[in-house]
Parts: structure tokens; sequence; C-alpha cells
């Protein structure tokens, strides 16, 4: 068992689930509530990464940020190196890949609370950001626990993003998914087996929980 | 008929004397002049043209689902935003198109009660009272909330959660919660529909209660004849966007002039008609119902003879008997057959074909006394009085 990867993996499900919590957020919000007529192309976009090959995405990533490219060159001159081949670059590869499923599952949510609940609010005196710390997202735990669920489950089984914009580092960009792939080219299938058993385990561990956590979740109405 | 009865027995000590607040009892507190157009998917749709001004007590809009009650409503709240107009709370314009006034919905100080509660589901009952007290002093907040607990009779339901409560108890929660914040205006939004004869009567004296001792205008719309008689010091019937008529619900609902007031009032009969003669030194003229030229004496109106009109009677007004009735006062005895019967809740509703169809409305036990069945041989009764002439609704 390659622990090192293990930990590697951790860490970036961990951090990419963070940001992408910060994102959506306010990205699901818009969507959710804006009317908007080009709400549309905006739900299109941030829905690419579901059906766009990961080794797109992660070629897009890798020219967004490559050093011919204006965000590539102010990258390098914050951070003195590109973003390929460094644990930033996953984490940005990760970002892009996962968006959809942090946003999805909040404006569902959203979408799902009783548009009369933010009028009584509203009504009551509450600005549009007290309503949305105070009754929006309160009611919409369940979608928050499966955004964060679906995008750390996601990030840590992603294969093509990741071999892509980080390649194959050991303790940098080495992903426990790049493990297995290692570990079958070598023909050491063993550790293969054993590394593909606490991914599956893990993945299956994460939707547990979910579904576990959405089964007690606040019903929209309970008397409606 | 409860709530009827109510309606008599509060009427007298709701007239708007003894007003606690600064101003004399009639000022006006709310004054509404709002447009705003709606298109529907035939692209006809209609405008909402709304025009009133009330002092405190309660005001009832009352007309079907879809005149544009509760777009009244939410411009007020600021829910919506009408194309154009002026709305003047208490002594605050915070709607004006000409000079670009558009108060935010939670800086109006209005209290909304929606039909179904809108309580917070994950807040329990003292919290969601709470929610609309943020910024005022800890102590004020808990004598407020617990005042107004008190005087709503839910104080022990403080730490339940909303699911927890029966209906009528949440409906008393989401008075209680948009009463504390002490607003200019109180907008009910159907708030009792739901809820059985009793433990409405019993939500709208505590309401009353509540309104004597702090006089703001409440709104309260409803498509309930009984709320109505129940509530009201006026009413205002809304059709298609504007207000068909107004006044004391006894002369809006009970002597109808608009066809819509009468058919939301609960006329079951309403007859295009034409005027055929007049008979000024007897105060009635003959009308023919036009289904099947039926003559009918009406109470006299200033209209030519020729004139189209509608005529509108109650399926309670109308008398039946067996056999050719004599010596009656009644002007109007009409022949015809039974052609359907039925029997629901306690009431019989018979459709008797007198060239026309009419709806009569009897009680199980003279359907009994008289053997009454379809295609039984009757004659209808029917006063002068009872034959209410309507002004035609506009086309849709």
């Amino acid at each position: 068992m390659n622990w090192q990867a293990l930990e590697l993996t951790l860490r970036l499900s961990c951090v990419t689930a963070a940001i992408l919590i910060v994102l959506a957020l306010p990205t699901a919000y818009w969507v959710a509530y804006s009317r908007r007529p080009w709400k549309f192309l905006v739900q299109a976009l941030a829905s690419l990464p579901l059906v766009m090959p990961p080794t797109v995405l992660g070629f897009y990533v890798l020219v967004a940020f490559g050093s011919s490219s204006p965000l590539g060159r102010l990258w390098q001159r914050w951070t003195g190196h590109t973003l390929a081949f460094t644990f930033a670059g996953l984490v940005v590869g990760s970002v892009l890949y996962s968006f959809p499923f942090a946003v999805q599952p909040l404006v569902n949510s959203f979408l799902a609370i009783d548009p009369k609940l933010i009028d009584a609010s509203r009504v009551l005196g509450a600005s549009r950001l007290s309503t949305f710390f105070r009754v929006i997202l309160p009611l919409s735990a369940s979608g928050l626990a499966t955004a964060i669920a679906l995008t750390f489950a996601h990030t840590f089984g992603e294969f093509g993003v990741v071999l892509m914009v980080g390649g194959d580092i050991p303790g940098v960009t080495r992903t426990i998914s790049i493990d297995v792939f290692d570990q079958v080219q070598a023909g050491n299938y063993a550790a293969a087996n054993v590394t593909s058993l606490v991914l599956l385990a893990v993945s299956f561990l994460v939707l547990a929980a979910i579904y576990a956590w959405n089964r007690r979740a606040w019903p929209r109405a309970p008397w409606a | 008929m409860a709530a009827r009865a109510m309606g008599v027995r509060e009427g007298r000590t709701l007239s708007p004397a003894g007003d606690e607040r600064e101003g004399t009892a009639n000022e006006i507190l709310l004054d509404v002049a709002i447009q705003k157009r709606y298109a529907d998917s035939t692209g006809s749709g209609f405008t909402l043209d709304i025009r009133f001004a009330v002092p405190a007590g309660f005001t009832i809009l009352f007309g079907r689902s879809g005149a544009g009650k509760t777009t009244t409503l939410e411009a007020i709240a600021g829910l919506v935003a009408p194309d154009a107009g002026r709305i003047r709370l208490a002594r605050r314009v915070v709607f004006d198109s000409a000079s670009r006034v558009n108060v935010d919905v939670s800086r109006r100080g209005v209290g909304y009660v929606f039909q179904n509660s809108a309580l917070f589901p994950h807040l329990t009952v003292e919290r969601n009272v709470r929610y609309g007290l943020r910024g005022v002093p800890e102590i004020e907040r808990r004598q407020r909330v617990g005042e107004i607990l008190d005087s709503f009779r839910i104080v022990s339901l403080a730490g339940r959660l909303p699911r927890t409560i029966s209906g009528g108890e949440r409906q008393r929660v989401a008075l209680a919660r948009a009463l504390v914040t002490r607003p200019d205006v109180l907008l009910l939004d159907e708030p009792l529909a739901a809820l059985d004869a009793a433990t409405k009567g019993r939500i709208v004296d505590d309401l009353r209660a509540w309104n004597r001792a702090r006089r703001i205008p409440i709104l309260y719309v409803t498509h309930s004849r009984e709320e109505v008689f129940a509530l009201g010091e006026r009413v205002f019937a809304i059709e298609r966007g504007s207000i068909a008529a107004e006044g004391l619900p006894q002369d809006v609902l009970e002597t109808p002039r608009e066809e819509t007031v009468a058919q939301l009032a609960g006329f079951e009969n309403i007859f295009d008609a034409r005027i055929a003669a007049l008979h000024e030194e007897a105060g009635t003229m003959t009308c023919l119902l036009a289904p099947g030229a039926i003559e009918i004496e009406t109470p006299l109106v200033r209209v030519e003879p020729g004139a189209p009109v509608r005529v509108g009677i109650r399926a309670g007004d109308i008398l039946l008997a067996t056999e050719r009735p004599r010596g009656l006062s009644a002007r109007n005895v009409l022949e015809g057959t039974i052609e359907a019967i039925e029997e629901r809740d306690f009431r019989v509703l018979a459709r008797v074909n007198c060239g026309a169809t009419f709806a009569v409305l009897l009680t199980p036990a003279a359907r009994r006394s008289l053997g009454l069945a379809a295609g039984r041989r009757v004659w209808l009764i029917v006063k002068t009085h009872s034959c209410h002439l309507l002004r035609p609704a506009a086309e849709d």
C-alpha cells in the first residue's frame, strides 16, 4: 500500500472540497434565483466538466496556465514556477473537474425551498445575505453535505485530469489512482488490488454517508 | 353560519373609534394606486389597476383566484414591483414610480401572513417569532416575544418545532411573528383558508382583540363569503385586476350590482335578459329571460326598454311548490319540471326547467315531504326583490 499516495489524495480531496464549497455556494445561489435570460449559458458552462473527457479538461488547464498564456505568466510571477506538475496544479484541475458536482446538489436544494419562506424572511426585515445564512443554508444542509461528499469522492478517484496536469511525481502529484495505474503497468497486480480496494471502500463509505444523512434531512415543508 | 353570527356580534365594536395612535380615527394609513401589466400564454393577459385608501381596521379583498388579490398584497409588501403608481404606508411613501422610490421589502415595516403560514421549519416557535426582531435590544426582545406569545395563547408551544404543532397553532405563530415587529400594516393572504370554523373563529377573535389595542390597517385576502361577513368593515371585490365593487359586506354581497360579485357571492342563477316593459307606478319592470323568453318581474332600475341586463337569483331565495300556488304576494310563479336533484351536505339542489333552468336550494326534509324526484312537475315562486339586476361582467 502506497501510504504517501493515499495521504496526498486525501489532502487533494479535502482542499478541493473546501475551495469548491466557497465557489459553489454563490454560483448555486445565482443559478437558482437569477432571472437573467442568459442564465442557461452559465448553467451549460458550469456543467461542461460532466461531459468533457478529463484529458481535454487537463489539456486546457495546461494551456491556460502554460508559460505562453497571460494567466500562466501571472502565476509564474507570483510563485516562481509553472502550474504544471505541482500540487497547486492538481488543485486547480480538480476544482474545475468537480465544479458541477458541488453546484448541482446546492442548486437542487435551494430550489426545493418554499419561496414563501424566503419572502417571509425578507418581509421580516432580513437582507438577502442574512436570509441566505439564516434560512436558505440551514434548509439546504442535505445539499451541502451532498456537495461536499461528492466533490471529495470525485476528486479522490480522479485520474485523467491529474495525469495531464500533474504527471506522476511521487509525493507531489502521484495520487492513489495513478498509483494503481503504475502498479498495473509494472505487473504488480497484488499491490494494485489492495490500493483499488481502499479506493473502492472510501468511495462507498462516502456515498453511504451521504445517503444516510439525507435520509434524516429536513423535509421542505413537513406539513404541506 | 357561525361565521356570520360572529360578524353580527362583533360588528358594532369595530367602528373605528377609540384610536390610540396619533392622528384621527379615520386617517388614511394605507394609500395604494398601482398598475402592473401581466401577459399570459395567450398574449392577452390583464392589467392590475388597483386604487384604494383605507384607515385602520379590517379591509377584505374578495375575489376568485387569479383576480389580482395576492399580487396587490405582494406589491404593498415590496415582493413585486408595480409598473407604475404609488404606495403610501402610514406617513411614508414606500413606492413611487414618478420619483423612483422603491423601498426594499426588508424596510417597509409590513407584517405578512401567508396561507401556508411559511414558518421556518428548522426554528422553534419562539425563534420563529424572534426572527424579525434583530437589532432590538435583548431585554426588549424577550419582553415583546413574551407578550405576543401570551396574547396569541401559544406560550406553551415556544420550544416546539412547526411540524409538531397543528395548522391552527401554526397560523397563530405566523400572526405573532408578523405582529411582534409592530408593522404599519398587516397583510393576510387567506391565512385561515385551511382551518375549521371553530379554530378560525378563535383566531379571528384574538386578531380583533389585538387590533383594538393597536389600530393598523389589516388587508385580508379571501374568497370565502363567510369570512367576508365575519371580518369585514369594508370589502373590495376584485375582478380581473381592478376593484369591481366596494362597501360594507352586506351592501356588496347581499345586493350585488356587478355580475362577477354576484357569482362570487353565491348567486347560482344568473340569466341574460332584456327589458320588456317598465311599470313606474308599481316600481317594477318586466324582463324577458333569454333562454326561454320567460317573463319575470324585477325591481325598477334606470334603463331603457329593450336594454340588455342580467338577472341574478339566489338558489336559496326560490320557493318550490308541487301545486299551482294561489293568493301569493310574490309576482313570479313559473311552471316547470325537475330535471335533476342531488343531495350534498344536508342541502338539496334541484335543477328545474321552466324554459330556462333554475337552481333551487331545499332542505332534505322538504324534499322528502314533497316527494320530489326528477321528472316531477313543480312551480317556482320568486319574489320581485329576490331578482337582482346585475351589470354584465366585462368580456374576457
